[in-house]
């Protein structure tokens, strides 16, 4: 959560090079144990839910994945009546969907991370760099809200018709434009993946080390340049980190997406056309899911996405980790 | 070579201006929904905006009392189980968590933080909606304490690592046991960061609305009962926001503008709080 805290004053040391201060007692103390028993015990929960959660949705996406097989991934056809399904469309939407507004945020959120650490007058920093963290505590009910009633308008009368106008001949902006849309959904979600991004880059940006822009400074280089050539790379792996912790995010957001995108199973290149993602499917159709087989494509379409996130994710922090190694980097963004 | 030197420093200067100019746009929507929900939300709140229930649909006044209420519950419920199990596994990652023990419930904490919040929505279906055959508050608690633990575990975790290290050694020094010195020392000298974390993580949960939509599914009355659906904010605001009447939207936006002032609230709040602690960077 990126309104948690304010950053540490200085690294904190990784757990495992800390010393041991208090080695382990070779008589036995029971309240040191029984509180360490007990904290352990709390701590266990975290991977027991993790598995249960899994196996719940494993178990219940059964009879799917059996009735369906691999052709669940890519057939088009999502057929309550005729409890055909086929989540391609779904996939589609949603990697179509989170890439688009990935390509959108790294921009911006690169922007306000090279301007917070690099260009930023100091009574600066602080107040942007918490604009950005409330960017990222607006509910997402209220980033949907506003996208019904303000960003679609918006897009309608301001923007849509001049791209019409352009780009109307390609296949990506083809067709009437009817408001929500594949466009409009991966729009709020740039918009909400932002702040993930700029604040992990930030940290990563911090973590690069003074000697790296004064030597190119040194070497003659603008500041602009210094940035460029010196202190980005350096940072790479941590920033390409960070723009995958956005990816995650914008993979399984519901709700914003839910309200904005369409929700139509049809897999069309336009950009205006409305579209669907697993996450808002799961949102729109889970209730009125009324045969088992219909509940089962859902959850398997819901495992699915987990699976992508949880990979999507654990890659983003081993890169993370890999550049501000010790930094409690990240976590604070989410 | 000059001419190539005020080539090098124009682009420098034009590089500066777009990456201000980048940092401005990311920031505009902020402030573009704030000045949206003030404008059109902050009209339609007044006493019976909080006292009432909703009027039939196409007729005008109501409130949103029961949302408000339930919302209450259900976040409060939620706390309650996710607080203690958050803070718990918080105190071992930073106290016991250096071993491969602690390696692996960091990186499950930070799997969980990342896992779309719909996923646990309709886990937490199979677990309680499923078996009990009915919608309730209590399994929209579940819910959202599920997304709470991660959070808090890891919060709690950072915020007690701030704690100097200087203190451990004298509260070990002078005979106090490893417990003692965690609890009163330790976790006390770290109180007002882990609260303020644990507030951060609740306003975050409050503002949640997937995982509700098939857990506390909302319920059009006013209700207080955990083992019947129940109505919260969020889950109102969507309703209201996807339904055809003018007055719906009215609400929606002044029920939008509420939650968002208990979030900015304490969002401001831990900034405070964490500030006079520890002083800035």
């Amino acid at each position: 959560m990126t309104t948690t805290a304010t950053p540490p004053a200085q690294p904190v040391p990784a757990a495992a090079s800390r010393p041991q201060l208090h080695p382990p007692p070779t008589r036995a103390n029971h309240a040191d144990r029984l509180y360490r028993g007990v904290v352990t015990g709390l701590a266990l929960l975290l991977p027991l839910l993790l598995i249960t959660q899994v196996g719940e949705l494993a178990v219940n996406a059964w009879p799917a994945m059996r009735r369906f097989g691999l052709g669940f991934l890519w057939h088009s056809t999502w057929d309550p009546v005729a409890e055909v399904y086929g989540a391609g469309p779904l996939i589609f939407g949603t990697l179509v969907s989170s890439l688009l507004a990935v390509a959108i945020a790294i921009p911006l959120a690169l922007g306000v991370a090279v301007f917070l650490t690099e260009f930023a007058p100091r009574w600066l920093r602080q107040p942007v760099a918490f604009l950005v963290e409330l960017l990222a505590a607006v509910p997402s009910v209220v980033y949907g809200l506003w996208g019904i009633f303000v960003l679609i308008p918006f897009l309608r009368t301001v923007v849509v018709p001049p791209l019409r106008a352009v780009l109307g001949w390609t296949p990506f902006f083809s067709g009437a434009f009817y408001g929500s849309s594949m466009l409009a959904g991966a729009i709020i979600l740039a918009v909400m993946i932002v702040p993930y991004i700029a604040a992990v880059s930030r940290e990563v940006l911090l973590a690069v080390p003074e000697s790296q822009r004064e030597a190119a400074l040194g070497l003659g280089a603008t500041r602009w340049e210094a940035v460029w050539t010196a202190v980005l790379p350096y940072g790479r792996a941590g920033i390409i980190g960070a723009v995958m912790l956005g990816l995650g995010r914008a993979l399984g957001e519901t709700m914003a997406v839910t309200m904005l995108i369409g929700n139509r199973h049809d897999i069309s290149a336009s950009l205006l056309q409305p579209g669907y993602t697993i996450a808002a499917a799961i949102a729109n159709e889970f209730s009125e899911a009324t045969t088992s087989l219909y509940l089962s494509a859902l959850f398997e379409a819901g495992l699915l996405l987990f699976v992508i996130t949880l990979v999507v994710n654990a890659m983003a922090r081993l890169l993370v980790w890999r550049v501000a190694r010790g930094r409690a980097v990240g976590s604070r963004a989410l | 070579m000059s001419g190539r030197r005020l080539r090098r420093r124009a682009a420098s200067t034009v590089m500066t201006g777009v990456v201000v100019l980048l940092a401005g746009l990311a920031v505009l929507p902020l402030l573009l929904i704030f000045g949206h929900l003030v404008a059109k939300g902050a009209a339609s709140i007044d006493l019976n905006f909080f006292l009432k229930t909703p009027v039939p649909a196409g007729q005008t006044g109501g409130g949103v009392a029961h949302a408000i209420v339930g919302s209450g519950i259900v976040v409060g419920l939620a706390a309650l189980i996710g607080l203690p199990v958050g803070i718990g596994a918080g105190i071992f990652l930073a106290e016991y968590g250096g071993g491969r023990l602690g390696w692996l419930v960091r990186f499950v904490a930070d799997a969980m933080n990342g896992t779309p919040s719909i996923i646990i929505g309709i886990v937490a279906w199979t677990w309680m909606v499923k078996p009990m055959g009915h919608f309730s508050a209590l399994a929209g608690a579940v819910a959202l304490a599920v997304i709470l633990v991660p959070l808090i575990a890891r919060t709690t975790e950072e915020m007690i690592r701030l704690v100097p290290h200087s203190l451990r050694e004298a509260a070990l020094a002078l005979g106090y046991p490893r417990w003692r010195t965690s609890l009163r020392v330790i976790v006390r000298t770290a109180l007002t960061g882990i609260v303020t974390g644990a507030l951060v993580g609740v306003a975050r949960v409050a503002g949640e609305t997937a995982p509700l939509l098939f857990t506390a599914l909302g319920n059009l009355n006013f209700s207080v009962s955990l083992s019947q659906p129940i109505q919260a904010l969020p889950l109102q605001i969507y309703v209201y926001a996807s339904g055809p009447f003018e007055e719906w939207h009215r609400l929606a936006w002044a029920s939008a503008l509420v939650l968002m002032g208990l979030v900015l609230v304490l969002a401001l709040l831990a900034r405070w709080a964490t500030r006079t602690r520890y002083g800035t960077r």
